[in-house]
């Protein structure tokens, strides 16, 4: 499959396996000659700024018994910061810890983040992944919408 | 508006308009800032709360709109909200990628024009520009209302422009209404951003200059060309009087209103109370104060706030005090407040209305400039405050004066008993001479004169003010009264930003919701007091404040030659009929916008 349709494949099916969502179009429409690698740029800031919230849910989640009001206060920051990129899965999971946050359970809230975590990571590789075939292919290609 | 709407920057409105997006989350942040250029907006982005403030502060008019967030780390983005109302009066727009209808309803509350979630769509964004006209229409509206009422109420001197109309001719304030329409349209619409520009600032000075016309025509016949014409002022336009009346008449009914309910507050007397609109008591400073010594006399001593009297009134006069105590920024160490401080700074105006009750840790100096100088004249200097009698919670007195003040249990301690200025009443003009430093320790002394049931609130009141710092709720809102004075002149020595805040300008919050629940301001420690609602005084008016605003945040209030503040503070009192005005002294000195 030339690189050009391999990109856009794989554009597809992070959408259509609910990695991304609707805010994900909305950074790629903002994309233009003034910023032609917004969306890129976006995410990468995006991974930056939340591994700080990530830092400190973890520390927040070794401590006992756990504060599920200041729990909650985090991951109401990352389920914001995640939804800037359209971070679907990382989103939903977010909703969900918050929801064990305020039940006061301790055990849901550690399944969950344990969720999160992996669906966080595992989003950041498939983006670098599609990014870096994107600019392989060309500019052009990335910044507009299939079909 | 029929008019195409042009700004500054030559484009067709809303292009250029002038957005300030606060979120602390960078990616959101940069992610907006492109939406927004996107549809030809001029960003600005800040990270933090604080941050904006100051740019909001530091140009009133760089701005036509701000969005921020919710959640923001360095300050709750509903206290920033109102700060932006009250002190700016702009639009806000709030986000949050939460949209629970609670919260969504607390944002409308606190006077949020909007409420977006994340995330949000270009769609949502271009329409922003639509809260930026709707404010200026109604602007012009209430300023339009406000020269019909006046026209009715009788005077071909309210009709200017050359328009002969009878007096007492009511078609003509349709006519009226047309041509003013007009002038507004024109002024008002071609450039929403150029008309802010183009607002008055109304500076201690002027506003005292306002305040004395509107006293000396006497409330009831008050109209924009009437006071125009008083105030001598060249550059003064007619609009720029019936906008800064306007406000001030809301910011009197507000208060009036919120008084009301508010039984706690005035204790006693409530009944009192006047109820009359304010309206009619632009002088209230003086008439209320002048009222004191009569017993049951609920209106305080107040200079000008009648509202705030309630309780007080009789109670201050009792003991001759006229009232003043109130807000002598007393040099009384106790730092207790932050928002002490701050209203201590406020009063160099030289308003009496030193809250010195509660302000305790009003530093040395620290002078309310409650702006209103005008206030003073009648033999209160307003904030009488300090007037604990017996039955009375003298604190009360400067709850009222505030703005809804907590209930009394609380006002009380936050009411310094060392507001209690006999010194001050008595000769208010020589008085007011002395340092604010002297007026207090002369207020202190009178606390003592007070049976026991007053000291017994002065102690508790100190520590109510201390705990006010904390940011109780109820102390919240005697902070904020103090926390209210104007500061017309430098800034004082002492600091409190705390209390800055809560009265800036904001005569006339746009959202009469400013106030929290319970009515009390919710001034959270410290920093906080700065923010909170300034409900009931809604007075604001859209000048940029400048230098000589009244409440800078956190900014020293500069206490100039605070004698002369508070002599001229306690002149006007004295010329106030006592029932005419029922204003309170903070209205006036609120007043610097």
């Amino acid at each position: 499959m030339d690189l050009k349709r391999q990109v856009a494949y794989m554009r597809r099916s992070l959408f259509d396996q609910g990695y991304l969502d609707e805010q994900f179009i909305q950074l790629e429409d903002l994309q233009d000659d003034v910023n032609p690698n917004f969306v890129e740029e976006i995410v990468t800031l995006f991974y930056r700024d939340s591994a700080r919230l990530i830092l400190n849910i973890e520390q927040a989640m070794e401590k006992s018994p756990l504060d599920f009001d200041k729990l909650d206060t985090y991951m109401h920051q990352f389920k914001g910061s995640s939804s800037s990129i359209g971070a679907k899965k990382v989103k939903s999971e977010a909703t969900q810890f918050r929801e064990f946050c305020k039940a006061g359970n301790a055990e849901g809230c550690l399944r969950t983040y344990q969720q999160l975590k992996k669906e966080y990571t595992t989003l950041r590789k498939k983006l670098e992944t599609y990014f870096q075939l994107a600019r392989q292919a060309g500019p052009a290609e990335t910044a507009s919408r299939p079909n | 508006m029929e008019n195409g709407f042009a700004s500054p920057r030559g484009d067709a409105f809303p292009a250029g308009l002038r957005v300030l997006v606060v979120d602390d989350d960078p990616t959101w942040l940069k992610i907006l800032e492109k939406m927004l250029k996107k549809c030809s907006y001029e960003v600005t982005t800040c990270g933090l709360a604080r941050d904006a403030l100051d740019m909001l502060r530091e140009r009133k008019d760089r701005f036509d709109i701000v969005i921020n967030d919710v959640n923001m780390p360095d300050m709750d983005g509903f206290k920033l909200l109102e700060h932006v109302g009250l002190e700016m009066d702009l639009p806000v727009i709030m986000m949050s990628v939460d949209g629970e209808t609670s919260r969504v309803m607390k944002g409308v509350q606190h006077g949020a024009c909007d409420y977006l979630l994340k995330p949000v769509r270009m769609k949502e964004l271009r329409n922003i520009w639509q809260h930026v006209f709707r404010k200026k229409i109604h602007e012009v509206r209430e300023i339009e209302n406000h020269d019909d009422v006046q026209l009715i109420r009788g005077g071909s001197e309210e009709f200017e422009d050359g328009q002969l109309l009878s007096g007492g001719d009511l078609t003509s304030p349709k006519k009226r209404k047309d041509t003013e329409n007009k002038e507004h349209e024109d002024q008002e619409f071609n450039d929403p951003s150029a008309v802010k520009k183009a607002r008055v600032v109304w500076s201690v000075d002027l506003h005292q200059k306002f305040v004395d016309a509107v006293d000396q025509i006497g409330f009831d016949k008050v109209g924009p060309k009437k006071i125009l014409d008083l105030m001598k002022v060249p550059w003064l336009t007619r609009e720029n009087v019936a906008s800064h009346l306007q406000k001030y008449r809301l910011y009197l009914s507000r208060l009036q209103k919120q008084n009301q309910p508010k039984s706690s507050f005035c204790g006693t007397k409530q009944s009192d109370f006047t109820s009359k609109d304010p309206t009619g008591s632009f002088g209230i400073q003086n008439s209320i104060i002048m009222r004191q010594n009569s017993a049951g006399n609920s209106s305080f001593g107040y200079c000008g706030n009648k509202i705030l009297v309630q309780d007080v009134g009789s109670e201050i006069y009792e003991s001759d005090l006229k009232g003043v105590i109130s807000f002598l920024p007393v040099t009384e160490p106790k730092k207790a407040l932050a928002a002490d401080a701050s209203i201590l700074q406020k009063s160099s105006n030289g308003s009496g209305i030193g809250p010195t009750h509660s302000f305790g840790s009003l530093g040395p100096d620290v002078k309310y400039n409650i702006q209103s100088p005008n206030c003073w004249n009648g033999e209160i200097p307003v904030m009488q405050f300090a007037q604990p009698k017996q039955e009375q919670d003298p604190y009360r007195v400067l709850e009222d004066s505030y703005a809804p003040l907590p209930p009394s249990g609380g006002p009380r301690d936050q009411i310094q008993a060392n507001g209690l200025q006999p010194a001050l009443s008595i000769n208010p003009r020589t008085s007011v001479t002395e340092n604010s430093k002297a007026i207090t320790t002369e207020i202190e002394p009178l606390c003592t004169e007070y049976g026991s049931n007053h000291a017994g609130d002065i102690s508790r009141k100190r520590q109510r003010i201390d705990s006010f710092s904390v940011g109780g709720d109820t102390d919240v809102a005697n902070a904020r009264a103090f926390g209210y004075m104007s500061t017309s002149n430098g800034s004082p020595p002492m600091k409190n930003h705390s209390f800055d805040q809560i009265y800036i300008n904001n005569w006339d919050s746009p959202q009469p919701n400013i106030i929290p629940e319970g009515g009390s301001i919710l001034i959270s420690p410290h920093e906080d007091l700065e923010i909170h609602s300034l409900q009931g005084y809604g007075y604001t008016e859209n000048v940029g404040f400048n230098n000589t605003e009244f409440l800078t945040f956190e900014h020293p209030v500069p206490i100039t030659e605070p004698s002369n503040h508070l002599i001229d503070g306690l002149r006007f009192n004295y010329d106030y009929p006592c029932d005419s005005m029922e204003y309170p002294l903070i209205d006036r000195s609120l007043f610097i916008a």
